[in-house]
């Protein structure tokens, strides 16, 4: 009977075993550029200078659909500029050059026929501060669906109830939808902004710091929600501590001066870091 | 020794400001206290139905002031409704829409505006636009109210122009990257997002305008025919109007010190002076609840 156990217990270690070497295998494929199936963004060989200089280098990476990936590293890591790039927000900032490409669903996003105000429906933003727009709450949710065109009041009460929801928000707000969006909590107004965000039902959801000017209540709140938007989402996350870098990736890339060091699964990259730099960075050794 | 005489100096600069700062305010009180003395007797002496009429023939003892209020407020609000759009497109244009070395160019231009002495502008606008004004509108004068507003207006401008253009710089870099990336393109960006964060400052900007332009004299005196009827028809805009200053101009030269009519064109006065104080308390106010709202949010 003992021995049973033992060895059932030994077998199910074994296999957790294996399934980590496999796991270790598919990621090297990652990074060796051969890349993920079909993967969500593909960042291919993108440099970014601002002013003639250099922010990111040569950067190549996979985005993965249904996940939440964190771009991580010190401040002046090119992270904010790689997210900006994605949904084309710095294309109104003089002074700028960009080389290589970055496709989404394979299409690269800089072509000259890309319509760049459906892209960002495509690709939503949510910035380190909480911004809401000048109006009250329902004004600021349905300012995106209202842009795009939709007008029937029972389809955008549906995409207001819906986006509320889903950034944890409805229950808090439901009664007062009417008041100035600013009355609003700190921790609310970043909620409503990633409700704003999910009204356009974008196919991708980038997050700089989402919650860096938040307590850790409404912290715990807006990640929770990521977790439940990652089922249909692909989140790609600047995290505000490593910590929650280690709590919410899915996936994992470092950047430091505007080079990205390493990417690999969340777990992998915390636990058994591949370069020198990440693991001072991921144990606190500077940051 | 030297610290007795730095403190000395200290307490003697200290009390300078004060004086200085209290005088400011003092002077604008012994003002309107001297406006008051010298045109609020006008109410005894004339029985208010008198100047509430709408007969201005102070010579027959008529001292209705109605069409001079009208026809300064007439003035005063189409000259808004010409510069109100026109500002704000342009501030929206010099702040949002020019390349940089464009922005270089135009702001000090737009501040160069406002520097014209008023008398010039009415000189252009009594030999160039009032001619212009007959001609192609048809009216029987080019000196009438619609003149007075387009002369109004351009001195407006600058005022409605810089003021705006601030209130709009003054709006977050993000709310506008905020508004592109809910899928807005600059043109609605700007219109829905980043006008209306700026919205208080506009008003401001449009009541500093209105109170330079009820106040304005020269300009109006000579291109707006200055005939005292109420502006009450549709067609008055291409007919003559005479404001509150320009009466007070023309007539204050010719009257008896003490007289009924003297002390008519004080009230006058005193009413011109309530009416700016409250346009620009309204704008006073519209910028302290900015500022009260404002803030890193």
């Amino acid at each position: 009977m003992r021995g049973d156990t033992k060895s059932g217990k030994r077998n199910t270690e074994l296999g957790i075993r294996n399934t980590e070497s496999e796991e270790r295998k598919t990621e090297n494929v990652m990074m060796s550029g051969e890349m993920v199936l079909n993967p969500k963004i593909r960042i291919e060989n993108v440099s970014y200078a601002y002013n003639g200089v250099l922010a990111l280098k040569d950067i190549t990476l996979d985005v993965p659909a249904c996940a939440i990936t964190v771009f991580l590293g010190p401040a002046g890591g090119g992270k904010t500029t790689l997210l900006r790039l994605i949904n084309r927000l710095n294309d109104l900032v003089e002074n700028t050059q960009m080389r290589g490409r970055i496709l989404l669903d394979g299409q690269d996003i800089y072509a000259p026929e890309v319509d760049v105000p459906s892209l960002r429906r495509r690709v939503g933003m949510v910035f380190a501060l909480p911004l809401p727009l000048p109006g009250t709450i329902r004004e600021n949710v349905l300012y995106g669906p209202k842009l795009a065109g939709i007008k029937e009041r029972t389809r955008l009460e549906e995409i207001l109830v819906r986006s509320l929801q889903q950034a944890a928000l409805w229950d808090e707000v439901k009664d007062r939808l009417d008041d100035p969006a600013n009355r609003l909590s700190g921790g609310q107004q970043q909620r409503l902004c990633i409700a704003r965000s999910l009204a356009l039902e974008p196919e991708v959801l980038l997050l700089d710091e989402p919650t860096s000017g938040l307590d850790p209540i409404s912290t715990a709140k807006v990640e929770e929600s990521l977790y439940q938007l990652k089922r249909s989402y692909t989140i790609v996350l600047v995290p505000h501590s490593v910590q929650q870098a280690a709590r919410v990736a899915d996936y994992a890339a470092f950047f430091l001066m505007g080079e990205l060091v390493e990417h690999q699964p969340g777990k992998a990259l915390f636990t058994a870091p591949r370069d020198k730099r990440t693991e001072d960075y991921v144990t606190g050794r500077f940051g | 020794m030297h610290d007795t005489r730095g403190r000395w100096m200290e307490f003697a600069i200290e009390a300078l400001i004060r004086v200085l700062g209290i005088s400011t305010i003092g002077i604008v009180l012994l003002i309107f206290a001297f406006l008051l003395r010298e045109g609020l007797p006008v109410f005894f002496q004339v029985p208010l139905t008198n100047f509430l009429d709408v007969r201005w023939y102070p010579t027959f003892g008529m001292f209705g002031a109605l069409p001079l209020l009208l026809g300064s407020a007439f003035v005063t609000f189409t000259a808004i409704a010409i510069a109100l759009p026109l500002g704000v497109a342009t501030a929206v244009f010099v702040r949002e829409v020019a390349p940089n070395w464009a922005r270089e160019i135009l702001k000090p231009l737009i501040e160069v505006l406002a520097g014209i002495p008023s008398v010039v502008l009415g000189f252009f606008g009594m030999t160039f636009i009032a001619p212009r004004v007959r001609e192609i509108l048809g009216a029987p004068t080019g000196l009438t109210a619609f003149t007075g507003a387009l002369v109004l207006a351009y001195m407006s401008l600058p005022t409605i122009i810089s003021v705006a253009e601030d209130a709009l710089d003054a709006v977050p870099k993000s709310y506008r990257d905020a508004g592109l990336a809910i899928g807005a393109t600059q043109w609605q960006t700007i219109w829905r997002v980043v006008v209306p964060a700026a919205r208080s400052g506009i008003v401001t900007a449009v009541m500093l305008g209105m109170g330079r332009a009820i106040g304005e004299t020269m300009a109006v005196m000579m291109v707006t025919g200055n005939a005292a009827r109420m502006p009450l028809t549709l067609d008055s805009f291409f007919r003559p109007v005479r404001t509150m200053t320009a009466t007070i101009a023309a007539e204050m030269g010719e009257v008896a010190k003490g007289s009924v009519h003297y002390r008519a064109l004080f009230a006058i006065g005193i009413l011109l002076f309530v009416v700016t104080f409250f346009i620009n308390l309204t704008a006073a106010r519209a910028i302290f609840t900015k500022r009260r709202r404002g803030g890193l949010r």
